[in-house]
């Protein structure tokens, strides 16, 4: 048979019965237009789960005090309360690890913060002028903690948005110079950061900045530390860093058994490997979700070429006697399931892509159809028009031209 | 043309066989027109599916045109039947909703041999040759009359220019005065253009049309005649 003939064999047998050929089609169509709407929200989610990690700072290794008992969740519970680090130790890590980039000792905790007499309760983090640089934090008023800030033990804040929102009103702006009280003291307020975003573990944008000293003075009243951020230089030294920081607090708090460490040292691109892992295997089930209603509208594709096999066994029996071989008659069938997988296939392709665009308008996940989603929607589409529609083909094909003429 | 040596066809095995030839022999030159007549049951429809290359005997040979076709699979069977045979069957067994020139075209579409204008060339000429219009090649099968869907099936038959056609019982969902018309159309294939024509009935009136008349009963020939429509010719020519 001649291609142009085949389509025109397939295009008349399948507009012979639009309504049953159109709903077989819509069968693929759910299938693939889900598939490729729920891939592109997986891949959005996990998209923005990473950048949120990346946005708390780049290169980052956080030190903080209590143990990290090897793999699996654990509460930590108490963590913040357990005073195991110290300026002493962050000052050592400075001068003796080498490919840091930036060190910065922090000390937070909650409290009670009035402005004017509204209030709110939220984390106040003491830190240096590193901790811009580390965490990629930027200002949108004023200017961040100096180091002359930290020398002086100076009582003066620097407000995340949501915090200046919660205290002054949505979108005040020259707040700077205003006064505060946290935890009953008087601050100056210098300046207020640029909205980050949730990252989904905290907000970046609901607390109050102060310089390490003075917050280790007037708030905890003590001269540890809650953590100790480390920029390393490059990714490739992150390990390093990590192990070396490890060795050196080890060292320094005469610990010889590294699994009872008094504090824990976690890289960032654990967290990372952690959470894209999770949000790839979500990816894989919204896939397979989608794939089961693929193989639904495949099922369909089969159960209508078997009714069509049926109904035209007469015909199938005429086109025979007249010279058609087996193979003719196997192909024609083949090309009416693999012309309805790829109808529903483009189609659904067209409304995935509808759909994760809506999704995207919603604002809730950024999706992303990528290419390769597409094409394999487009290549499964086909192979399903293939597997399912062969069967059918090959048993119109077996059809005994005398007993198929005969046929009522 | 056609020259079958004691075929036997045997359906079915051990105490359940049952044998619809039991030995049939005769040939057919070419351009003769011939009838196969019997009651049903008899087997000819058996020898027709033989005859027609839709199946193979159990024993026995069958020359068709020179090469032996009795031993062939089905995709050289399909060969054969596109290349050298034409059928006409009593269903018409046209396709619906299909225009006339399609329908007519369709054992074409299984020789890549032939191009789109020999494909318009032959149809239109078989329409012509079925004594129908050229007009009638854009009609849709199921605006026809019978009459004019047994032609349609009689112009398809011609289309791949066969060697030999069969015709299974072509006027039997027909009336009598439009059956007298579709025999008559096979007279003239068979007279005019030298076709070699088998027709298969059970009615002997519908035999008579032929110029040789076999005769079959209980899977074998019972009688091998001359018609009488070939008989008054005969004797007209000779008088």
């Amino acid at each position: 048979m001649k291609t142009t003939d085949i389509v025109h064999e397939t295009y008349t047998a399948l507009s012979a019965n639009r309504v049953r050929s159109s709903l077989t089609i819509l069968g693929i169509v759910i299938g693939i237009s889900s598939v490729i709407a729920m891939v592109s929200i997986g891949t959005g989610a996990s998209n923005s789960i990473s950048s949120s990690i990346q946005s708390l700072g780049s290169n980052l290794i956080q030190v903080m005090p209590g143990a990290a008992r090897g793999g699996g969740f654990q509460a930590f519970g108490g963590r913040g309360g357990a005073k195991t680090l110290t300026q002493a130790d962050a000052d050592a890590i400075q001068t003796q690890v080498s490919n840091i980039a930036a060190i910065d000792p922090e000390v937070s905790g909650r409290y009670q913060v009035v402005a004017k007499g509204t209030n709110t309760n939220t984390s106040v983090v003491g830190v240096t002028s590193a901790y811009a640089t580390i965490k990629n934090v930027q200002i949108d008023e004023g200017a961040f903690i100096s180091d002359a800030n930290n020398t002086s033990g100076a009582k003066v804040a620097v407000l995340g948005p949501t915090t200046r929102d919660d205290l002054f009103g949505v979108g005040t702006t020259g707040i700077t110079g205003q006064m505060i009280r946290i935890n009953g003291m008087e601050f100056k307020v210098i300046g207020v950061t640029v909205a980050k975003g949730g990252s989904g573990f905290t907000n970046q944008d609901d607390m109050i900045y102060i310089p390490v000293k003075t917050a280790q003075h007037y708030l905890s009243g003590d001269l540890y530390l809650t953590t100790i951020a480390i920029q390393a230089q490059t990714p490739q030294v992150m390990t390093q860093v990590q192990s070396d920081v490890t060795n050196l607090l080890l060292t320094r708090h005469k610990i010889s058994d590294p699994t009872a460490a008094d504090f824990s040292v976690i890289n960032q691109n654990d967290i990372l490997g952690a959470a894209s892992s999770v949000t790839s295997t979500l990816t894989y089930l919204l896939a397979a979700i989608g794939g089961i209603s693929l193989l639904v509208g495949g099922i369909g594709i089969m159960n209508m070429m078997l009714t069509t096999v049926t109904e035209r066994t007469k015909e199938i029996g005429l086109r025979k006697a007249i010279g058609a071989k087996n193979k003719d008659i196997s192909t024609q069938f083949l090309a009416e399931a693999v012309a309805l997988t790829m109808i529903g296939g483009i189609i659904g392709i067209a409304l995935g892509w509808l759909i994760s665009y809506g999704v995207n308008i919603t604002g809730l996940v950024k999706t992303s159809v990528s290419i390769s989603s597409v094409l394999i929607a487009f290549g499964v589409s086909a192979a399903i028009g293939i597997v399912f529609g062969y069967y059918p083909a090959k048993r119109a094909a077996s059809l005994n031209p005398i007993e198929a003429l005969r046929y009522e | 043309m056609i020259e079958i040596k004691n075929i036997t066809k045997t359906y079915g095995e051990g105490d359940t066989a049952f044998q619809a030839l039991k030995g049939v022999t005769f040939t057919v030159k070419e351009g003769e027109f011939i009838a196969i007549m019997g009651p049903s049951g008899s087997g000819k429809s058996t020898l027709m599916n033989i005859l027609g290359c839709l199946d193979t005997p159990s024993s026995g040979s069958y020359v068709l045109d020179g090469s032996d076709v009795s031993k062939l699979t089905d995709d050289e069977l399909a060969k054969i039947r596109s290349e050298k045979i034409g059928f006409v069957f009593q269903m018409f067994n046209l396709l619906k909703r299909t225009s006339v020139f399609r329908n007519v075209m369709l054992p074409l579409i299984y020789d890549e041999k032939i191009d789109e204008t020999e494909r318009e060339v032959r149809v239109l000429a078989c329409l012509e040759a079925a004594g129908l219009q050229r007009e009638f090649a854009t009609h849709l099968s199921n605006e026809l009359s019978g009459g004019q869907i047994q032609r349609v099936a009689i112009a398809r038959a011609l289309v791949n220019d066969p060697k030999i056609i069969f015709a299974d019982e072509p006027t039997g969902n027909l009336d009598t005065k439009t059956g007298e018309i579709v025999l008559g159309t096979f007279q003239q294939l068979n007279r005019e253009s030298g076709r070699t024509i088998v027709l298969i009935t059970h009615e002997p009136d519908v035999a008579e049309h032929a110029d040789r008349i076999i005769t079959v009963r209980d899977g074998l020939i019972v009688s091998d005649s001359t018609s009488h429509a070939r008989r008054d010719i005969y004797k007209r020519s000779h008088k």
